[in-house]
């Protein structure tokens, strides 16, 4: 399978404080690959110099061979491919569900608006929101507003997506949609990066789990064995906190 | 009956009329343009590029810390006066008016697109949307919202404004009041009708504004 994801000797600082010290990282197609860490480790950072939100202070990003650090590359193409959920969902609140997950296939593909909503019919009920396409997201939920968002970036037919702890602005019995939806795309092969504090999402979806921990991967390893048998004191340490 | 149609009160306002006309056209027209520059400029107070970073800059701060009075004198005797050229009185306080109000309009926009989330750029962006596409589809229709109760505040602040263009006299509202009492000396009525005047249009504006923004604020 191919190389989707390549991050090579990675820095990112802001001003004086280094955030990334060097990270190595490779997600193979299809690969669901999840992050965890204390609070302040950088893994939202690493996750944003993927599409790069972030600029990146030294080192390459590569997505499906595309070298986002080099000087031809053209950043708005690279991001169609991957899309990116966040924790506090960022819907365009002046649009309605609807125009949210039509606008980026309009305007950027200049699909038609009749073959963009045609096309977003089946992702919204992909995420359990048929019924919700004319309304504002203020009238939705937190765990529908989430979904909303994951549609926004489905519809762009994205190869890769990234997700920010994508549930953990929601109310606790709102966030096992929000799992479910993403299980499916997990399962239909879709590549993910999530960065996430759900350890049982984390065991059950991911095909690997990288730890990090002040600005760098600590221990990466298959879920079984990084859950069941940390080799770093940090590692140890972070898991008995959260599980 | 008769004596009321006879008073200063009435005679006066066919003059006060003419001159609401000439200080609402003025205004309309000079905000018009104080909104295309204040767009232009406000952006340019956002942008990264230091250039127009300080060229925005200048012109904002030039433009609020010159009273408009002396504005308006500079437009109309100061440039023609160095560039030997000769301008009427209407084109120059369209010109002070977009001018003046210009530079406060861009503070408003400055401030209305930086008040909206960070998140709502990072979305946009991360769809593939360019920067141009996220300030005209995602921002700007947010931050429009935003702008209109300080944008009323500032038709207020400019129909007012043009009051000072009499000394020029450009036949504006208090200006056609002036010329009313030089003749009759009917001071008193006639300034009583160019403040009620004034009222008519700024006290209903003020209303609208307080219900424009309560809708706002839900
Ligand atoms: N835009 C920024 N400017 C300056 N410092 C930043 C910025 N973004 C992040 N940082 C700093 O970078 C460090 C890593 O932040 P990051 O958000 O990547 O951590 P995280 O692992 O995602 O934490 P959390 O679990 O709390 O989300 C923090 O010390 C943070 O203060
Ligand atoms: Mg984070």
């Amino acid at each position: 399978m191919s190389e989707m994801i390549t991050v090579n000797n990675l820095h990112k600082s802001f001003g004086k404080n280094e955030v990334l010290k060097g990270i190595d990282m490779k997600v193979k197609e299809q690969e669901v690959v999840c992050v965890i860490g204390p609070s302040g480790s950088g893994k939202s950072t690493l996750l944003r110099c993927l599409n790069l939100l972030e600029e990146v202070t030294s080192g390459d990003v590569f997505i499906e061979g595309d070298n986002l650090t080099g000087k031809n590359v053209n950043i708005n193409e690279v991001r169609t491919r991957v899309g990116m959920v966040f924790q506090h969902f960022n819907l365009f609140p002046h649009m309605t569900v609807m125009e949210n997950i039509t606008i980026g296939p309009m305007k950027i593909k200049k699909v038609s608006k009749e073959q963009a909503r045609k096309e977003a019919i089946p992702i919204l009920r992909k995420v359990g929101l048929e019924e919700k396409a004319d309304v504002y997201p203020e009238s939705l939920s937190g765990g529908q507003k989430q979904r909303v968002a994951i549609a926004r970036s489905l519809a762009m037919n994205p190869k890769i997506m990234l997700f920010d702890e994508p549930t953990s602005a929601l109310d606790p019995e709102l966030v096992g949609d929000v799992l479910e939806v993403m299980k499916d795309l997990g399962k239909e092969g879709m590549t993910m990066v999530v960065v996430t504090h759900e350890m049982g999402f984390a065991r059950e979806m991911g095909d690997r789990v990288i730890f990090m921990d002040e600005g760098v991967i600590m221990e990466e390893d298959i879920p079984e064995n990084l859950f069941g048998n940390p080799q770093h004191e940090r590692t140890r340490e972070f898991l008995s906190k959260v599980l | 009956m008769e004596a009321i149609m006879e008073s200063h009160y009435i005679r006066v306002l066919p003059f006060l009329f003419e001159g609401l006309i000439w200080t609402l056209i003025i205004t309309g027209v000079g905000l018009f343009f104080g909104f295309i520059l204040g767009a232009i400029f406000g952006m340019g107070r956002l942008s990264k590029n230091k250039l127009i970073y300080g060229i925005s800059s200048i012109y904002v701060e030039a433009l609020r810390g010159t009273p408009i009075l002396a504005q308006i004198l500079f437009i109309y005797f100061g440039l023609p006066d160095l560039l030997g050229f000769n301008i009427d009185k209407i084109s120059a306080s369209i010109i002070a008016i977009s001018l003046n109000a210009g530079a406060y309009i861009a503070e408003i926009v400055r401030g209305a697109v930086y008040s909206i989330d960070k998140g709502q750029s990072e979305a946009g962006r991360s769809i593939g949307l360019t920067r141009s596409q996220t300030m005209r589809y995602i921002i700007w229709p947010q931050a429009f919202k935003r702008m209109i109760p300080p944008l009323g505040n500032q038709f207020v602040i400019s129909l007012k404004d043009t009051s000072l263009f009499s000394v020029i006299a450009v036949g504006e509202l208090l200006y056609m009041g002036q010329q009313y009492y030089g003749t009759t000396f009917a001071a008193f009525e006639a300034l009583t009708m160019v403040c009620l005047l004034y009222l008519a249009i700024t006290v209903p504006t003020a209303l609208y504004l307080r219900k424009v923004e309560r809708r706002l604020d839900v």
